[in-house]
């Protein structure tokens, strides 16, 4: 019997698995919803801390592919149905795959700041997101206001849609503080007088590099960090924003008047995501992210035999640690294949 | 004994050993959900009294927690009740019944 993988999902994880998938000689379907791989890297201009471009990140991820992967694009999942020898793999487009194994990597979106509705973003021209402010710094446009005027005040404002009851995801994104930090610096470095300031609550700079990058934004470019969380945002007629918050480390209510605001917006489970787990019936956890067999011991396995998971499918993930789980999965994934000819 | 011209100050450390707990035991029974803030200041960034006075709920709330409550009766009397701090709440902490339970504390423990 042929044994073919099947990866859902071409972002980050779903290239590197099938990349390594391919260099042990499996053949592997790679099935992708949009018309290009690449995923939300493909969005981003440079990855925090190093701040390498996320276009060599996509480049690395290709050059990993060969002949043995075929790539799906511009095509979604229909059905899975579980068979004797393993999945039956229907495209949208009638399309069928016999599997021997499934991988999900359909990864993670980011959270809809409208539902933050007291922050205003979709209500007021000056208020966006951190994912809209990379498209500005990979399109190299200026950075401006809707009045067209560069900012001489910028406000990112943390943990939007994360580790927020009242949007119901009592979960950490992870990688918004370092985004933050990152793109903090990266204003100053465009607007040397404009003034930046980061309204947070703790700064997780949970990993190797991160804790440089924010003493970096402190000393070389004089980011003011502020201790407190938005808690209203307003508009006023010149379309500047008044915002509130709390400076909890002097216990006073503050307001500020600044040009634009940055929402650091976090993740989410992707539709797509969700449709594959009502299609498998798989497990999820409280964040609404699937939860894998074991968190220590089989972190890339499900509940479902041959069914196996890889990056932000099981919940917010950087780039580098996305690349490694996805390793791991080829490794757990191989091993299973194995064991299926062997018997 | 000799009039050194000194004074001994009075020691304004938390004491925790020392504190009068009996408002903190009291509210947390009364309103377990105190017990998930974060000291974000969403509450106290919204606060429509505390825009005007001193007031700071997220402060008051963790001075009772810490058993510093000699200020407390005074203090508690600028909430207006709006509940706009619990309408911003991130980990959803029912601040209107802490109001609540810090005047019943009072009444009843004093």
């Amino acid at each position: 019997m042929n044994k073919q993988v099947v990866v859902i999902g071409a972002g980050v994880a779903g290239l590197t698995v099938a990349g390594a998938l391919a260099e042990q000689n499996i053949k592997v379907i790679l099935i992708e919803k949009e018309a290009q791989t690449g995923g939300h890297v493909r969005n981003w201009d440079r990855l925090f801390p190093s701040r390498r471009h996320g276009s060599e990140v996509m480049d690395f991820l290709d050059s990993n592919l060969t002949k043995q992967v075929d790539i799906r694009r511009g095509v979604t999942v229909s059905s899975i149905v579980r068979t004797q020898n393993g999945f039956k793999v229907t495209l949208a487009n009638d399309d069928e795959i016999d599997a021997a194994c499934l991988i999900l990597s359909t990864g993670f979106q980011l959270f809809n700041a409208a539902k933050k509705e007291e922050y205003g973003y979709g209500i007021y021209d000056n208020v966006i997101t951190s994912a809209e402010l990379e498209s500005i710094f990979k399109s190299g446009k200026e950075i401006a206001t809707k009045n067209g005027k560069n900012p001489e005040r910028v406000a990112f404002i943390h943990c939007v849609g994360s580790r927020d009851e009242k949007v119901g995801n009592l979960y950490c994104s992870k990688v918004c503080c370092v985004t933050g930090v990152k793109q903090a610096i990266e204003i100053k470095e465009i607007l040397p007088h404009c003034e930046v300031f980061s309204f947070y609550m703790d700064l997780r700079m949970y990993d190797r590099n991160f804790e440089e990058l924010y003493y970096e934004a402190q000393q070389k470019w004089g980011v003011n960090f502020i201790r407190g969380r938005l808690s209203e945002c307003a508009e006023n007629p010149d379309h500047t924003l008044i915002i509130k918050t709390e400076d909890t480390l002097t216990g006073k209510p503050l307001k500020m008047t600044v040009d634009l605001v940055v929402l650091l917006v976090g993740f989410t489970p992707s539709a797509g995501t969700g449709e594959i787990v009502k299609m498998l019936g798989l497990k999820t956890g409280q964040d609404g992210f699937i939860a894998s067999a074991d968190e220590h011991f089989l972190d890339n396995n499900t509940d479902i035999p041959g069914v196996f998971v890889t990056g932000a499918v099981k919940g917010p993930a950087c780039i580098v640690n996305t690349i490694a789980d996805a390793r791991a999965t080829a490794q757990q994934a191989a091993k299973y294949l194995f064991t299926l000819k062997t018997g | 004994m000799k009039d050194f011209g000194y004074s001994v100050l009075k020691d304004e450390t938390i004491d925790y050993d020392r504190q009068d707990m009996r408002i903190a035991k009291y509210v947390l029974l009364q309103e377990p959900s105190i017990q998930l803030c974060i000291g974000c200041g969403s509450c106290s960034g919204t606060c429509a009294a505390g825009h005007f006075t001193e007031f700071n709920i997220r402060r008051v709330h963790t001075l009772i927690r810490r058993g510093e409550t000699r200020l407390l009766k005074k203090e508690i009397q600028k909430c207006m009740f709006c509940g706009k701090c619990q309408l911003v709440c991130p980990r959803g902490v029912n601040l209107r019944n802490l109001i609540l339970s810090i005047n019943k504390a009072i009444e009843q423990i004093g």
